[in-house]
């Protein structure tokens, strides 16, 4: 493991983008920065700008209103930008999934690194999945 | 030699891994604060190491030139004050008037950060640059003010080998009414330079993102992390120099002098927690109708020889 992926592992900063979510996702996220949680131990932090952050946090279906929004914050990110879908909506489209206004699951618009299933997921399944993706980033 | 002075120790090197440690202190002290237990010890330096390695963005409607000085300049100016005020103390340099050289580097990275933000082409960094300017208005009157007290009480030296030398026969300057009274001023302005709540207008993450900052990123980011990281060694140094006579680097007198360093860092701190935001107007009123007539007493007291 180079020293530039080692970096990136323990500094993971995080923008939080709420796609047309019910917002029950964006609570528990926001549970991980509570002290019962403190995602700070590992340096993760929460960003107000798409180009400080290091992860694009993605809650919500991706719909025809958004979708060009999706798009250009992906763009917009610095490289390398990690994708992680939180909620079976953000993977799949969950009971949206046939609803005229879907625009495709997130994976078919923009690469997903990592998918948090769960309507909500809880914050230890949060958890989790980020460990799972700095294991991938790791090559393990 | 000279260049080692100025970059390794005491200058830019040295003063950058102390500031970055401050800044640690700064996010572990916040965390244990609230009840978290924070980051790692070296989680500045992994963040700054992490920003070095990531792609730099310039937007399409940046001023491209300033875009890219503008961190830069900021820099250069953090480290040289960290130079000047780290060699008064390590080796008893100095030249005539090199604190008012300080007063104006000091200001030169925030008006940097103003200018980056301008050029951005961002409308919310705009927003913040122009709340930055605002603030720079409001904070630097008591900062000049409760100087000049402290100017005046020791001795009425620009030197600030020579402001440390009557200390060392006088006692500290915080130990009489002018002092005091320049210290709570000057301490809320320090809070102010360093952007720190409750004057953190300018960054303001809830409606600005972050403010001036808001289109940097990669290299063009870590160098305004790195010049913050150089002010929380800067800015605390100028106060014990000021105002605690200084760290004397003989000995266990280093002790004292870190714990005066770590004492200044940890009021700013435990000001920023138990604050919330004020707005820009309110900082305005604050400090010219509370803050400067405060440093003007201190002023008048000093002159008074209190």
């Amino acid at each position: 493991m180079d020293l530039k992926t080692n970096l990136l592992t323990r500094s993971l900063w995080v923008f939080h983008l709420s796609a047309a979510s019910c917002n029950n996702c964006d609570i528990e996220i926001l549970d991980l920065l509570t002290p019962r949680h403190d995602v700070e131990r590992f340096g993760i932090v929460l960003t107000g700008s798409i180009r400080h952050a290091d992860v694009l946090l993605i809650t919500g279906i991706v719909n025809r209103k958004n979708v060009a929004r999706v798009k250009r914050l992906y763009e917009q990110a610095a490289k390398p930008i990690l994708v992680v879908a939180v909620g079976t909506c953000a993977c799949s489209g969950n009971i949206f999934r046939t609803g005229y206004q879907f625009a495709g699951p997130l994976d078919k618009i923009i690469p997903v690194d990592a998918y948090i299933p769960g309507c909500p997921p809880k914050p230890e399944a949060m958890i989790d999945g980020i460990v799972k993706l700095i294991g991938k980033l790791k090559g393990k | 030699m000279d260049i080692f002075r100025f970059l390794i120790f005491p200058g830019f090197v040295f003063a950058g891994l102390v500031g970055l440690t401050a800044t640690w202190v700064d996010r572990k002290v916040t965390a244990r604060l609230q009840w978290r237990m924070g980051p790692p010890f070296l989680q500045p330096f992994y963040d700054i190491g992490k920003l070095l390695t990531k792609e730099v963005t310039i937007p399409g409607s940046a001023d491209r030139t300033t875009f890219v000085l503008a961190p830069m300049a900021g820099l250069a100016a953090a480290g040289l004050v960290a130079a000047i005020l780290g060699m008064s103390i390590s080796e008893n340099f100095s030249f005539t008037g090199d604190l008012i050289v300080v007063i104006y580097l000091l200001t030169i990275p925030s008006l940097m950060m103003m200018l980056g933000g301008f050029a951005s082409g961002n409308i919310l960094a705009q927003v913040g640059s122009s709340r930055e300017m605002k603030l720079i208005l409001s904070y630097e009157l008591p900062f000049l003010l409760a100087i000049a007290a402290i100017i005046f009480k020791n001795g009425s030296s620009l030197r600030l080998n020579e402001l440390l030398a009557f200390q060392r026969l006088n006692g500290m300057a915080i130990g009489s009414i002018s002092g005091l009274l320049s210290f709570l001023a000057i301490i809320l302005s320090v809070q102010a330079k360093l952007g720190l709540p409750p004057f953190d207008i300018s960054e303001a993450e809830t409606e600005l993102m972050a403010g001036p900052l808001l289109e940097y990123s990669g290299l063009l980011l870590a160098f305004f992390r790195f010049t913050k990281a150089l002010l929380f060694y800067s800015l605390p140094l100028l106060i014990v120099i000021l105002f605690f006579g200084g760290i004397s680097f003989s000995g266990w007198h280093i002790l004292t002098g870190i714990l005066k360093y770590a004492g200044v860092l940890f009021l700013l701190v435990v000001i920023k927690n138990t604050n919330p935001r004020v707005r820009v107007d309110q900082a305005m009123n604050f400090f010219w109708k509370r803050v400067a007539p405060l440093a003007l007493a201190g002023l008048i007291f000093a002159l008074a020889g209190l």
